[in-house]
């Protein structure tokens, strides 16, 4: 290689690390900023890294799965509360409006609203989260015991 | 072997490349697009959870792995434009950034048409989808900074330089999954291990992958064969491929392309 080539290769990869360095600070720094939500134990119990718990009254999401049996909805309104925990303890999410199809006992949920006491969340969001496997109908019957229902006919 | 690759610096070696290339990736697009997409929308089964929505991952998914594939490929484009200073892959590299730009595109909005009913949300700043985003925005900007400059070969090093700045983005997309918490699932296909999709849905996401990875490389050796002849207008190769040109007719072409791009092409023919 001559010598121009390598100089030019030589201030490409040294541009290269310097910058991989940087963004990789830069990420490290903000590593809790960027989740997109808290978890239950996050909630309860502060980030793992940091501790850094959530104050009352703050806007924030959390993310985690439905406790079974733990739906229950009212009768005449919108307005539905259910458990969310991750593995450890439970925190209590309320919320009136139209859930997602995709929303059902054990289903991943991102919420977002704002933290009335330290384990209940006050939600005017919920999304769904679901996994990445895909899988047909009769073999998610076969290997995990779920059946497919439509939303429709589940009643949520 | 150096010597051969070197070769393809040359405009025409180039433009031949791309001439014998463009069937073989022609054949391949248009056969996996139209067997893979018509599997996959037609005959694989629908999902547990998500029913038939979840068939939209036949065009969101190659859109995505692709676009980042498109990115790498711009990038090493610049690194060898600027390293050897080869002009056909400063050529190379503005052929397929809007090509990519668009497979982001299509990305992010089959996604938000994805996560309106499943998610129940068009859009979330998650880290997968802000950077994807990012993504989106580093395109353009190459294409942009390369818009600016009048001078080609300027451009190809200054947009070379903003391409392989911003292959550091890749690795953020494809780990922020498992980095950050995200509403966005992980990786399906692209992990160690097994895929955790079923064979009768994986195989013709596989198959619209290579159509959709064959037919970036047609449109992109399409426009690159554009982008070579419209740079090397006035060298006698490109004159003797369409036959004769009188000098009026080159002076006509002159004046449609505007002068200040003619005469630093013309400064690196002598």
């Amino acid at each position: 290689m001559n010598p121009r080539r390598k100089q030019r290769l030589f201030a490409v990869s040294s541009i290269g690390v310097l910058l991989v360095l940087s963004i990789g600070f830069m990420l490290y720094a903000l590593q809790d900023s960027i989740d997109v939500f808290y978890t239950p134990t996050e909630i309860m119990q502060g980030k793992q890294k940091t501790g850094q718990k959530p104050v009352l009254g703050q806007r924030l999401r959390i993310g985690g799965l439905v406790v079974p049996g733990s739906v229950s909805r009212d009768e005449a309104t919108l307005a539905v509360s259910f458990d969310l925990m991750d593995t450890g303890p439970k925190v209590t999410v309320q919320f009136n409006g139209s859930l997602p199809d995709l929303f059902r006992e054990g289903q991943g949920i991102v919420a977002t609203g704002i933290l009335e006491k330290e384990n209940l969340i006050v939600a005017h969001e919920v999304l769904a989260k679901h996994d990445e496997e895909y899988m047909p109908p009769e073999l998610a019957e076969q290997l995990k015991g779920i059946k497919h229902v439509k939303p429709e006919e589940a009643g949520y | 072997m150096w010597k051969w690759i070197n070769s393809f610096a040359k405009p025409e070696k180039a433009h031949w490349l791309a001439t014998v290339l463009i069937p073989w990736f022609a054949v391949v697009a248009i056969v996996s697009l139209i067997v893979g997409i018509t599997w996959g929308l037609g005959f694989a089964p629908p999902d547990y959870q998500q029913g038939d929505s979840f068939r939209i991952i036949y065009i969101h998914v190659p859109s995505a792995i692709l676009a980042m594939g498109a990115y790498v490929a711009m990038a090493v484009g610049a690194l060898v434009g600027i390293v050897w200073q080869w002009r056909t892959a400063f050529m190379f590299m503005i052929a397929i950034a809007p090509v990519g730009a668009v497979m982001t595109f299509i990305s992010l909005f089959t996604g938000s048409f994805w996560g309106k009913p499943m998610w129940g949300t068009w859009w979330i700043w998650d880290a997968r989808l802000t950077s994807q985003l990012i993504l989106l925005f580093l395109y353009l900007g190459v294409i942009a900074l390369y818009s600016a400059f009048d001078d080609k070969q300027q451009a190809g090093k200054a947009s070379g330089v903003m391409a392989m700045v911003g292959v550091i983005n890749i690795p953020i997309i494809h780990y922020s999954v498992e980095w950050w918490n995200t509403l966005h699932q992980g990786a399906t296909i692209t992990k160690i291990g097994k895929p955790s999709i079923a064979p009768d849905m994986l195989w013709p996401l596989l198959i619209c992958i290579v159509g959709f990875a064959a037919f970036i490389g047609w449109v992109t050796l399409i426009r690159m064969k554009n982008e070579i002849v419209i740079r090397d207008m006035h060298r006698p190769w490109v004159a003797k491929m369409f036959g004769v040109v009188t000098p009026q007719k080159l002076r006509r072409s002159d004046k449609i392309l505007g002068g200040t791009a003619q005469t630093s092409e013309q400064r690196e023919a002598k």
